[in-house]
């Protein structure tokens, strides 16, 4: 391993010499500043470096400084509630050291080193540890019990256990694998562009309840899953992706803010200690992790911010949680691989992306899957990927939405046209699929209600039936229709209005149980066959549309989650006032 | 202009270039190898040969000097004062291009502002902190727009400094006189900073001058604790520029041409907006732009609404309807209007009365479109009574004068005044409370 030096710099690319046994994807410090880079390609004697910070001021002939390991990301107890960059420096250390504004070469380690954490130990002296072992916990926070594991590669017998209060780099336990002693402390390294590994992939089994009407029910993610999101700006990307963070029932939440807005990540910073999670009343931020590389932070940062996410919730997935990550967005990450592709001079393939760009969201998806973890119990775990796709335009036909499309199994279609009506979640329910209904299904009619499956297609079927009628009436008007299909009209129109739109803004309204998500599109659904009961009674339309529960119905969503027990009344009222038009 | 013989050159470090009629011009270089720079010239490289030219490197980042008697003063492209007046005695200099504001420090911006417009302070509000541009096409009054929100711009319950920065990207004589004769002429000029690029000028200046402004307004609004509104109009002329400068430096374009990074560049830009935790100052922007035949799916506008916070789109139908401002509300959008409104901030029934409008306005131009292709007697008796609604929501709620200053008061009674038109069972998404406080019922 030997040091170089530059020899030409153009923007966030840099051309060394001179790095002599220096390896692709080599973590390098450059030039005086000594910036964070990662060597992208070598070409004889040429490196090229990627850097993750502002370059100007850099002159060729300044020294680069190889370290001979791949860029690590450092997983331990701390990590928890913190906030980093794309390249895991902790945001708030990094303001109180350098002030309100980015300045580069700062060098901060991503976990406090002072902090001092009690270590319950798991296992006793002599006992056999392979890797993925859990040695002992620790209380990272009030929701989350820290697993410390046995680091990839070490087998061997428990010789000595330490320190019950101790920091993260305290040796807390040792293990002998018979030619040596490996001294185990509560944090270690995982190279971010490499999968951590498990022992066994499988399908998924439960849905990831997001408390979200119309993904739960129409177009549900599972644990293990992956779903995206694409839209025109406007539609409310970001709103969903909040919603998931805040309200699905995953363990824990990665959120990464990947080229995006600074003051929406200012949002969720100031907002998710505050919010509680429906279950355990506890503040959001106990289960969260935040990465936030904003749109002006530098481009390769930007780039590294998608790994750096993943790697760590590899890591919770591995202590046996399920852990959902947000991506937004995956296309500000495919702009920052076409910009670096670009100043490499690779041949561009589609719109000027890169022609990896298929292959690296494939394996970036493929990062998620419900797993056996490695270690001897067998736990299981679990990640779920919800990528945001911003199309240009919002033209689903460019690049980064079709490649996207080839791996996730979700597509929540966002429709700007729903947005400008105010209809939000502006998911489109036309366009929109779930691959995952049967694993839902499944779940719900245990779980929930045996009619769950059935009162969902009626419910589609409704909705598609509208969709076509709507056509309809475009050329032909609306006294064509018979009164049949009014009815259909009448509830779809509160289908959408009362299940699919949802205030995510309203304290109750932003979040729906399955089994109230259940009964109110039970209501609904009916109300629909005692209306065609009573139309087939010859009740006139208008009287049946008049019916004072209906105001009920629609009031239904605001029904407090402790207060269910409403609903059966609802119903009771309908069929009372129906059995009354009848008569 | 590659520059060779050269020795200890940094990236991004500012050049003079020194012709040989005597002339001076400023360049910064943008790739740097050994003995071998390329230098960007902000004039121009018109006249410049390769012989008897000489280039002197600075060893400095392209800066402009900054104090609190800047506030007044007119600047060109080159940050050269261009009114006249004494020179400006710098406190410091500042290099232009920043640094990018820790997410960590940011202060979520939930500060109303009135705007003494309808269109935008009822249905889409503007907040302190805010990143809100204009989507205008040509011949569309978007200066107009802009000089009276500049004119008009007022926060509750503060007495902070307010100053306006204004950067004129490459826009005709006609309309930068325009907004210095409107600043002249409400007095403005005396808490406003503008800096000049006329169509004229060179197109490389185009791309520092609004880093310029904001340089200035980070300055005023971090260290000085003044309320920044900075103008840049025409960020269209700004990409133009860019696009010009990749091309000529052989990049692979992305879409249409734009560099690929037009996003990344863009956003260097526009995230510059905020408040920080702590400081009592906030820059708000309100760039402005030309969309190309009116198309929203044009990266300027495209990329531009991925990285701002909301849009305002001027509709050119309301502009030949004499509707001013011709602001189309449905398409435009004001993300962080949430926290900005409601009790304490404007009133308690905002949120409700917003989306309420939005819906009876969108039900009442959807109906409209159905009656053009069928006719008005298909429409149901409801269905004509939201047509109603929109034709009165566009001609007494949008439109209002130039001169006009609605308060939010007023814009809001407005609002219920053409709601109480439509019947009660209607208002859905309005709550209840609200709808027996102020419906049909006279608020002055």
């Amino acid at each position: 391993m030997k040091d170089g030096s530059i020899i030409k710099v153009s923007g966030p690319l840099i051309l060394a010499k001179g790095l002599k046994g220096t390896k692709i994807y080599d973590l390098v410090y450059v030039g005086n500043a000594k910036l964070f880079g990662e060597v992208v390609e070598i070409r004889g004697s040429i490196y090229s470096i990627q850097v993750y910070e502002e370059t100007e001021g850099t002159q060729p002939g300044e020294l680069v400084y190889s370290t001979n390991e791949p860029f690590m990301a450092e997983l331990g107890p701390g990590l928890i509630g913190s906030i980093f960059d794309g390249i895991q420096r902790p945001l708030p250390a990094l303001r109180r050291e350098s002030g309100d504004f980015m300045l580069k070469g700062s060098k901060l380690s991503p976990l406090d080193r002072e902090k001092k954490y009690d270590f319950c130990p798991l296992v006793k002296i002599d006992d056999k540890v392979i890797p993925g072992d859990i040695l002992g916990t620790v209380k990272e926070s009030n929701l989350i019990s820290h697993k410390i594991m046995v680091p990839f590669g070490i087998n061997g017998t428990v010789v000595e256990i330490s320190a019950v209060e101790a920091t993260i780099d305290t040796t807390i336990v040792k293990i002998d694998s018979g030619t040596e002693v490996f001294s185990i402390s509560m944090c270690q390294k995982w190279p971010i562009r490499q999968p951590r590994r498990v022992s066994k992939k499988m399908r998924p089994q439960e849905p990831l309840v997001t408390g979200q009407r119309v993904i739960d029910m129409f177009f549900p993610v599972v644990k293990g899953g992956t779903a995206c999101v694409p839209g025109p700006f406007g539609s409310g990307k970001t709103v969903v992706q909040h919603q998931l963070a805040k309200w699905s029932d995953a363990d824990i939440i990665v959120y990464i803010g990947c080229g995006e807005r600074g003051n929406e990540m200012a949002d969720v910073l100031l907002e998710l200690p505050e919010l509680k999670d429906p279950k355990s009343g506890e503040s959001l931020m106990e289960r969260t992790i935040l990465i936030a590389n904003t749109s002006n932070m530098p481009v390769a940062a930007r780039e590294a911010s998608i790994s750096t996410g993943i790697t760590i919730a590899e890591y919770y997935r591995d202590m046996g949680y399920s852990v959902a990550v947000m991506a937004d967005s995956t296309s500000r990450w495919a702009e920052a691989m076409r910009e670096m592709s670009g100043r490499l001079q690779e041949m561009p393939g589609d719109e000027g992306f890169p022609s990896y760009l298929g292959s690296r969201l494939a394996a970036f998806y493929e990062r998620s899957g419900n797993v056996i973890c490695i270690g001897s119990d067998k736990r299981k775990g679990s990640i779920s990927i919800i990528g945001a796709v911003s199309p240009p335009g919002g033209d689903l036909s460019e690049p980064v939405t079709q490649e996207t499309l080839r791996v996730v199994k979700v597509f929540w279609g966002l429709d700007d046209k729903l947005a400008y009506q105010r209809h939000f979640p502006a998911i489109n329910w036309i366009t929109s699929y779930s691959l995952y209904h049967d694993i839902v299904d499944e779940y719900a009619a245990i779980n929930v209600s045996p009619n769950w499956k059935e009162i969902r297609r009626k419910a589609m079927e409704l909705l598609k039936r509208e969709a076509d009628l709507e056509e309809l009436i475009r050329f032909v008007g609306v006294d064509t229709l018979s009164d049949n299909d009014r009815l259909i009209m009448e509830v779809s129109r509160m289908i959408r209005e009362d299940f699919l739109r949802q205030n995510a803004f309203d304290s109750i309204d932003t979040y729906t149980s399955l089994e109230k998500e259940h009964l109110i599109l039970d209501l609904i659904i009916y109300y629909f066959h005692k209306a065609n009961e009573a139309l087939k009674s010859n009740v006139e339309l208008g009287r049946i549309f008049q019916i004072p529960s209906r105001e009920n119905i629609a009031r239904s969503e605001l029904i407090p989650e402790d207060r269910l027990f409403q609903f059966p009344d609802i119903k009771i009222e309908i069929k009372n006032e129906i059995n009354e038009l009848i008569s | 202009m590659f520059v060779e013989d050269i020795n200890g050159v940094a990236y991004g470090e500012l050049t003079e270039i020194i012709l040989e009629s005597g002339e001076t011009r400023h360049g910064t270089v943008i790739e740097v190898g050994e003995g071998l720079a390329l230098v960007q010239v902000f004039e121009g490289t018109r006249g410049i040969s390769t012989e008897n030219v000489k280039v002197k490197f600075l060893a400095k980042g392209v800066e402009i000097g900054v104090a609190p008697d800047i506030v007044g003063r007119i600047f060109n492209g080159s940050g050269e004062l261009i009114d006249g007046g004494p020179p400006l005695i710098p406190k410091k200099r500042l290099n232009i291009h920043g640094h990018p504001i820790n997410p960590y420090a940011r202060d979520y911006p939930d500060e109303f502002i009135q705007t003494g417009i309808s269109a935008i302070d009822g249905m889409n509000p503007l907040v302190r902190g805010q990143k809100l541009p204009i989507f205008s096409g040509s011949g569309l009054p978007h200066s107009a727009l802009a000089a009276q929100i500049a004119r008009q711009a007022k926060v509750f319950k503060s007495n902070d400094g307010f100053a306006v920065v204004f950067a004129a990207i490459g826009i005709t004589f006609d309309e930068a006189d325009y907004f210095i004769s409107e600043f002249k002429k409400t007095g403005a000029i005396e808490r406003a900073v503008l800096f000049i690029n006329l169509a004229s000028d060179p197109s490389i200046e185009r791309l520092s001058i609004p880093r310029m402004a904001l340089t200035v307004a980070e300055y005023l609004a971090f260290e000085l604790d003044m309320h920044v509104l900075v103008i840049m109009s025409d960020m269209s002329n700004y990409c133009e520029a860019l696009k010009e400068i990749s091309a000529a430096r052989k990049e692979v374009p992305g879409r249409r041409g734009y560099p690929g990074y037009l996003y990344t560049d863009l956003s260097t830009i526009y995230e510059r907006a905020g408040r920080i935790k702590g400081k009592r100052g906030s820059i708000t922007q309100i760039p402005i732009l030309t969309m190309p035949e009116d198309d929203k799916t044009h990266p300027i506008p495209d990329l531009t609404g991925y990285i701002t916070e909301g849009q305002i789109i001027l509709d050119r139908g309301f502009n030949s309807a004499e509707i001013y401002p011709p602001i189309d509300v449905l398409p435009s959008l004001s993300r962080l209007k949430d926290k900005g409104i409601g009790e304490g901030k404007t009133r308690e029934d905002h949120a409700d009365l917003l989306n309420q409008l939005y819906y009876a306005y969108a039900r009442g131009k959807n109906a409209k479109e159905i009656a053009v292709v069928i006719g008005e007697s298909a429409l149901s008796p409801e269905d004509i009574l939201f047509v109603n609604f929109s034709d009165r929501f566009e001609n007494e709620f949008i439109c209002q004068g130039r001169d006009v200053n609605r308060t939010v008061e007023d814009s809001l009674n407005l609002g219920w005044k053409l709601l109480s038109e439509l019947p009660k069972k209607e208002l859905k998404r309005v709550r209840p409370e609200y709808i027996e406080k102020y419906y049909q019922k006279v608020i002055k």
